[in-house]
């Protein structure tokens, strides 16, 4: 049985944990409405870039000169997975769910007897996967210095990414992150980002384009770009569900304190109630006996 | 008088969204100006200045490079960095022009040329700038 003293000091500890979590959840719900204009801001540039795509795909299917990265390089023995997750904890289950996609990824391509590569973006998801994976991790990008993500740390990355395609280090490339639905939904994903691939366009497209330079060279321009801008708005994504998962989390540890702390009152009060009979019925029974 | 629908957008954001008249763009193959009605056409882009010119006037964009996709009642503008003209500065030129020195440095020998000419599409916009 725990004295008064001990009860007094777990309220106050457990009341200035729920401080510390509702002060959390708001900076979230701040940094979250701002990521989401973030993300966007950057929506019409990555639609259009899809559409532009889309069209020269179309317009180069079958040339034998399309570049490596519309055709693949016509293997698909080694795979890499670009796992995007947060810098950061105490955001329920953000990381794990993407995690746990990714590594469903990793056993099936390893069940098919594939070589599976893995670069992390983000520490969360570097600390999961190195205990199975360790051997796996080729590269990790730090983003704890990015306050706010820009296109050039996408860049950076795609660079860092198309590089080593470019070097035969890899055939096929998996991106995963979570998409940001609300704020209490976020649904981790995983879509082939490279050889790219182009949403089928309705045939209804109309009149052939001109090129210039031509097809291959505009392909070759482009599809190092829409890699990147692909990475952009999966890291923009990333963003806004990793605000959104932490604030719903903080939410839950706000409302649990709360609860912890009517019960700890009630035993309090209970405790302190019995310890007053029990001083009342000790002082009674001392009169008595006289 | 028709007019031509034309977007400039950034990875970041979308700069301007606007009818038009018509819009100059510094495409690879030479500069090039689209008026409304003008045949489906892609190009990329080199460093220059895309200008749109809209009731009498023209809004002035620096773009470092990018793509621009136009078609008879639409210009959409992908540039990969985009600053209206009156906010770039010098400091901004030198970084790119530094960094397309550096490219070039590096560049196989099959690249040389394609990267001596960024770098030198920096010095003229230097040039412009100073002016």
């Amino acid at each position: 049985m725990p004295s008064l003293k001990d009860l007094k000091n777990r309220i106050n500890s457990v009341k200035n944990t729920r401080k510390i979590t509702k002060a959390m959840q708001m900076v979230a719900a701040a940094k979250l409405r701002r990521a989401q204009e973030a993300a966007e801001a950057a929506r019409p540039y990555a639609e259009r870039m899809e559409g532009a795509v889309a069209n020269l795909a179309a317009a180069a299917k079958g040339s034998p000169t399309a570049p490596t990265l519309f055709t693949g390089t016509g293997r698909d023995d080694t795979h890499l997975l670009l796992v995007c997750t947060s810098e950061r904890g105490l955001c329920g289950g953000f990381n794990s769910a993407i995690v746990r996609l990714a590594r469903r990824k990793i056993a099936e391509l390893q069940a098919a007897g594939k070589t599976v590569k893995i670069i992390t973006v983000g520490k969360k998801g570097r600390d999961q996967l190195r205990r199975d994976y360790g051997a796996l991790l080729v590269s990790h990008v730090d983003m704890t210095d990015v306050k706010r993500v820009g296109y050039g740390d996408a860049r950076k990355v795609a660079d860092d990414v198309l590089g080593r395609f470019a070097a035969g280090e890899f055939d096929v490339c998996w991106l995963f992150y979570s998409v940001f639905k609300s704020v209490i939904a976020q649904e981790p994903v995983g879509p082939q980002i490279i050889p790219v691939t182009a949403p089928e366009q309705s045939a209804s497209e109309g009149p052939g384009y001109e090129y210039e330079p031509d097809e291959d060279a505009i392909l070759a321009d482009l599809l190092p770009r829409s890699v990147a801008v692909r990475i952009f708005t999966a890291l923009l994504e990333n963003a806004a569900s990793e605000q959104g998962a932490r604030m719903s989390a903080m939410d839950n540890a706000t409302r649990n304190a709360g609860d912890m702390i009517d019960r700890l009152n009630m035993q309090y009060n209970r405790s302190r109630q019995a310890a007053i009979t029990t001083e009342l019925i000790e002082i009674i029974a001392g009169a008595e006996a006289l | 008088m028709a007019s031509i629908k034309v977007d400039l957008v950034s990875p970041e954001r979308m700069l301007a969204s606007v009818d038009a008249d018509m819009a100059q763009l510094p495409g690879m193959m030479g500069e090039f100006t689209a008026l409304p009605g003008h045949a489906p056409f892609l190009s990329t882009l080199r460093p220059g200045i895309v200008a749109i010119h809209a009731g009498g006037k023209a809004d002035e964009y620096f773009v470092t490079g990018g793509f621009a996709e136009v078609s008879q009642e639409a210009v959409s503008v992908l540039a990969e960095q985009a600053v209206p003209k009156g906010e770039l500065t010098r400091a901004f030129l030198d970084e790119r022009l530094s960094e397309a020195e550096a490219a070039l440095a590096a560049a196989p020998e099959a690249g040389k040329a394609a990267a001596a000419l960024l770098v030198n599409d920096y010095r003229t916009a230097l040039q412009a700038h100073g002016a």
